[in-house]
């Protein structure tokens, strides 16, 4: 793919703003578990390593490798680039914001109504398909997924209050 | 020979018309299993164990196994058609499968999927049948040090593959190892990086981080592109599968290396997952055309099926010689064959011929039969992809939530699973590679599990990685594919000062 | 409480006598509405794995609930995954955990927040032995063969391979070494199956395998069973190997290594669930264990049978947990507070 550098134009952040965030945020996992590594034991004991030895160096060598990938941006002039125009970052976020909704409401609502809602929201604002087309579909997928997974291979998903209602 | 004439009675057996509508049925679950994310081998097998009890131990294995064979076959098809990996080592089928599909060229990839499954099967159980005994006393001689030894080699064959700048690749190669190591260590009982929270006692799992990276990783670029699926144009009819065939036979000496490869890995107790990374490594290094690889290269969904399939099949052999399951699904296997009074071992093979022949004839019948199955369901599976994104694309969001759901069932794994599909989203788009991110989660824990292990034998001695020729051997191959890049230009260099012309690297 | 045996009956009677003595009680007998659980805390092939699965086919097969049972592996975190999952589902009875020894070993030396007294008991379906085995090409024809080379070597000569850290397997490793004077080197693998190949390519010394894990490769002449780790001998006099059977190996007290280990197989439900409910199950293990399939596993793998519920279960768990936490403790298991 060779879109990594947006042509298409349009405002957005800068790339280079991302790539900065991006590897500022490796570094901060990478503190976390060099924190998480110490609390185990990092050292070299007569068996061998220790719980926290291997953590401990990956942990480190995140930390170089980001430091480099930080000073390789911040020595290049901002070209200017953007990481993606607002309007890309908008249709991600539609997309983004149902699935956090979606995924949130799932132990309360169970996995079968939430998907009824993710999947006739999307079709029906996304898509702009119609109520009927939207809703059959909405139903007909989770109806399909409870049968195959809750009678045909007995694998339980998350059940909500509706599921309760019917006797599950 | 008179283990011939007990295969082809074994065929005999097999090739009944109950057996035969058995072996369908199977292959047909195995494949619906296969695809449904969330769902493996494992659960197939599971649930048709009990229904087999009726039936005759022989009649019972051909059903179940081809459960097996058809969950291999079906792993590919997530991963060809919406860069989705239901297993480990269907990884590596994504990196050419899902671009080629992109292209429009979906028939082909799975055509050439599963006919390299195919041929990597077939030319286990053939090994199988002709040196079973040899290769079960192969089995053994691996103990730490040689398991270590394939995982370090399964690395070194695949790192430095990528063209992304090389400190990002490191990054990315460790932060897997890291989020691998969370959770219980294996070797002290200790938890460590949990910080105390009971969701992350588990760890990362695999697939949750697959699902997210690759899968919904996948929709959000996609969605930044505009709602469309850039390979609408799939061809849907079985002419694509003829086309294919033609193409197949070019690749012979991949097809050789890759099953071989395959047989190998599937035989040492590392199983089939390092050999597919591998396979796919050393494909790409030796290949003419290693400059396409992960660009929708067909030799790159051929490489890592043959030698997954390969390894996935050999791996019964020492399944049914030393009773350990190389898979889940092979575990749920072996508790079948306690269930008919079989006792998995040594002497398996002499006390109970008719079965482990029965057995070895129904891999040969099953994987044919598995492979007309799915290559006539090729166009159908096309054509998925002319289904619209929105409509898609949130079938496919259910799917992952699912897939990720059932790894613990645990509702806290679909958030993570959403939590890695946005970080798959920036690190791609900042052109961190997440293959190697992948690979460390996969084996990173295995890889440090043997290392320690070796260790505590050898009392912290790293002489023992070099202790004998088996792991010497297999470490010195890895050394040489770390630094191959290094050795191949300074052949490059050697061979072109003898003819005085410069090699451009 | 009412004494076990009254809820066994109280269970018998309800679910055998079927729609007559449903006709006479007052309440209904409580039935599962959908299907059962069975949770087990430990990977796909291991003990307790096959265990559970051999349930699940034998209530499948001899049609012993209406509902289905599902096996779900919940190995995480050295079997915390599934306890911690079966303390979280307050009142679900379609719910059950079959334990091993990691019911008391986890939480000490993880310092996960659970204890077995966060849910139910339910029954003891069998206890697993453990025996002491060398490759058959060593020269060790016996324990005491095997223990003098222990003792004429150094530290850390022998390796000692077993299943898991700090779980059943390395206690036996600990309590073996405070009886030979010798450290030994315990290395920790995922499977007892992976443990007895290790032994058979003589990657490891010793093993402590549970009978069934390494019976296959005993019977091909590759292992040698040194001695049994309990009380008395195995009750199995059928001939396993052309010379053996299970009750001709002899226990490890009697050849002078004064060790005893036994490991439930037992089934426990989440908290706050009826009486009812748990009878329902009780009386189902019983039938389980009238069919031939379950003797034969028994029988296979050597277990020994007994057979507890209630008061007397709760108390042989109650006991279990003090003398783990005494051997965590001398063995230096226990989990740092941090």
């Amino acid at each position: 793919m060779s879109n990594d550098i947006n042509e298409t134009g349009g405002a957005g952040p800068s790339h280079r703003g991302v790539e900065i965030g991006v590897a500022v945020a490796i570094a901060g996992l990478a503190v976390i578990g060099i924190i998480g590594a110490t609390r185990v034991g990092t050292g070299w004991s007569a068996e061998g390593p220790r719980a926290g030895f291997f953590p401990f160096y990956i942990c480190v060598a995140i930390l170089i490798s980001c430091a480099v990938n930080l000073t390789q941006v911040l020595r290049t002039e901002s070209d200017g680039a953007v990481f993606a125009s607002w309007s890309q970052i908008n249709k991600v976020l539609q997309v983004v914001i149902p699935t956090a909704v979606y995924v949130s409401i799932i132990p309360y609502s169970g996995i079968y109504v939430a998907s009824a809602l993710l999947i006739a929201g999307f079709m029906k604002i996304l898509g702009r398909y119609g109520w009927s087309a939207s809703i059959g579909v909405g139903l007909l997928v989770p109806l399909f997924t409870f049968v195959a997974f809750e009678k045909w291979f007995l694998v339980p998903l998350p059940k909500g209050p509706l599921e309760n209602l019917l006797g599950y | 020979m008179e283990d011939i004439g007990n295969l082809f009675h074994g065929f005999a057996v097999v090739v009944q018309p109950y057996n035969l509508v058995l072996m369908v049925v199977g292959i047909v679950l195995g494949v619906i299993v296969g695809v449904l994310p969330g769902l493996g081998g494992a659960n197939g097998v599971a649930i048709l164990l009990p229904l087999t009890f009726s039936m005759s131990p022989t009649s019972a294995i051909i059903m179940l196994s081809c459960i097996y064979w058809g969950a291999l076959f079906g792993g590919a098809i997530t991963s060809i058609l919406f860069n989705i990996p239901g297993e480990p080592w269907s990884v590596a089928t994504t990196f050419d499968g899902y671009p080629m599909a992109q292209q429009g060229k979906a028939g082909e990839a799975l055509t050439a999927a599963f006919t390299s499954s195919f041929v990597g099967a077939l030319f286990a159980v053939i090994m199988i049948t002709l040196v079973a005994p040899l290769v079960a006393s192969f089995a053994l001689r691996f103990g730490p040090p040689e398991i270590f030894s394939v995982y370090f080699l399964a690395f070194c064959s695949f790192v430095g593959l990528s063209k992304e700048p090389p400190f990002k690749t490191v990054a990315s190669m460790m932060l897997g190892f890291a989020l691998g190591a969370v959770g219980l260590d294996q070797m002290t009982g200790q938890l460590r990086l949990t910080f105390g929270f009971e969701t992350l006692l588990t760890g990362f799992d695999f697939l949750i981080a697959v699902i997210g990276l690759f899968g919904i990783g996948e929709i959000l670029l996609t969605m930044e592109e505009g709602l469309s699926f850039r390979g609408k144009a799939a061809k849907i009819n079985l002419k694509v599968v003829i086309q294919t065939w033609k193409e197949l036979p070019r690749y012979w000496m991949l097809y050789l290396r890759s099953c071989v490869i395959g047989c190998w890995m599937g035989i040492s107790p590392a199983g089939a997952t390092p050999a597919s990374f591998m396979s796919y490594g050393i494909a790409k290094r030796i290949s003419k055309r290693g400059f396409n690889f992960g660009k929708g290269e067909i030799e790159g969904v051929i490489a890592p099926e043959t030698a997954a399939h390969a390894a996935g099949t050999a791996a019964l052999l020492p399944m049914i010689s030393l009773g350990v399951p190389g898979s889940p699904t092979a575990a749920v296997l072996l508790g079948g064959l306690l269930i008919w009074g079989l006792q998995p071992g040594p002497l398996l093979f002499t006390e109970q011929k008719d079965f482990v022949w029965g057995l070895i004839a129904s891999m040969y019948m099953g994987n044919i039969v598995g492979l007309i199955v799915v290559l006539t369901c090729v166009p159908l599976f096309a054509a998925i992809l002319r289904i619209p994104f929105s409509v898609i694309a949130p079938i496919i969001l259910v799917l992952c939530a699912i897939g990720a759901y059932t790894v613990h069932n645990n509702t806290f794994d679909v958030v993570m699973m959403l939590v890695f599909g946005v970080v798959g989203y920036f690190m791609k788009k900042t052109n961190y590679p997440l293959a190697p991110m992948v690979l460390a989660i996969v084996l990173g824990d295995k890889a440090e599990e043997s290392f320690r292990q070796s260790l505590l034998a050898s009392q912290g001695g790293l002489s023992v990685f070099f202790s004998n020729a088996l792991v010497s051997t297999i470490m010195t191959l890895g050394l040489i594919a770390l630094f191959w890049p290094m050795i191949q230009s300074g052949l490059g260099r050697l061979r072109a000062g003898k003819k005085g012309v410069r090699v451009a690297e | 409480m009412s004494a076990p045996i009254k809820i066994l009956t109280f269970g018998v009677a309800a679910c055998v006598g079927g729609a007559f003595a449903l006709a006479a009680a007052p309440a209904k007998a409580w039935e599962p509405t959908h299907p059962i659980e069975i949770i087990v805390p430990a990977g796909t092939g291991g003990g307790a794995d096959q265990m559970a699965r051999t349930m699940q086919g034998i209530i499948t097969k001899h049609n012993l609930s209406k509902q289905s049972v599902v096996v779900i592996n919940k190995s995480g975190g050295a079997g915390g995954e599934g306890f911690l999952d079966v303390k979280n589902s307050k009142g679900n009875a379609h719910k059950l955990i079959i334990t091993l020894s990691n019911l008391f070993t986890t939480p000490l030396a993880t310092g996960i927040p659970f204890n077995w007294k966060d849910i139910t008991p339910v029954a003891m379906m069998a206890l697993d032995e453990f025996v002491l085995w060398t490759n058959a090409e060593k020269p060790y024809k016996s324990v005491k063969d095997y223990v003098a080379a222990i003792k004429a070597a150094p530290d850390n000569t022998f390796k000692m391979g077993g299943t898991g850290s700090k779980q059943e397997d390395q206690i036996i490793t600990v309590a073996l070494e405070k009886a030979t004077g010798k450290k030994l080197t315990y290395i920790p693998y995922k499977g007892g199956g992976e443990v007895a190949v290790q032994l058979v390519g003589n990657h490891i010394d010793s093993s402590v395998n549970n009978p069934i894990e390494a019976v296959a490769h005993w019977r091909a002449g590759k292992l040698r069973a040194l001695c049994v780790f309990d009380a008395k001998k195995l009750a199995y006099p059928d001939k396993v190997t052309p010379d053996q059977s299970w009750a001709d190996i002899p226990t490890c007290k009697s050849e002078g290594l004064d060790v005893e280990y036994v490991m439930l197989r037992g089934f426990f439900m989440p908290p706050g669930v009826s009486k009812d409910e748990v009878a329902y199950y009780v009386d189902m293990f019983k039938k389980v264990r009238e069919t031939p399939e379950w003797k034969k596993l028994m029988s296979d793998g050597a277990f020994n049978t007994t057979f507890m519920v209630g008061d007397e279960y709760t108390k042989w768990v109650t006991d279990a947990e003090k003398l783990h936490q005494g051997l965590m403790k001398d063995a230096g298991f226990l989990a740092k507070t941090n």
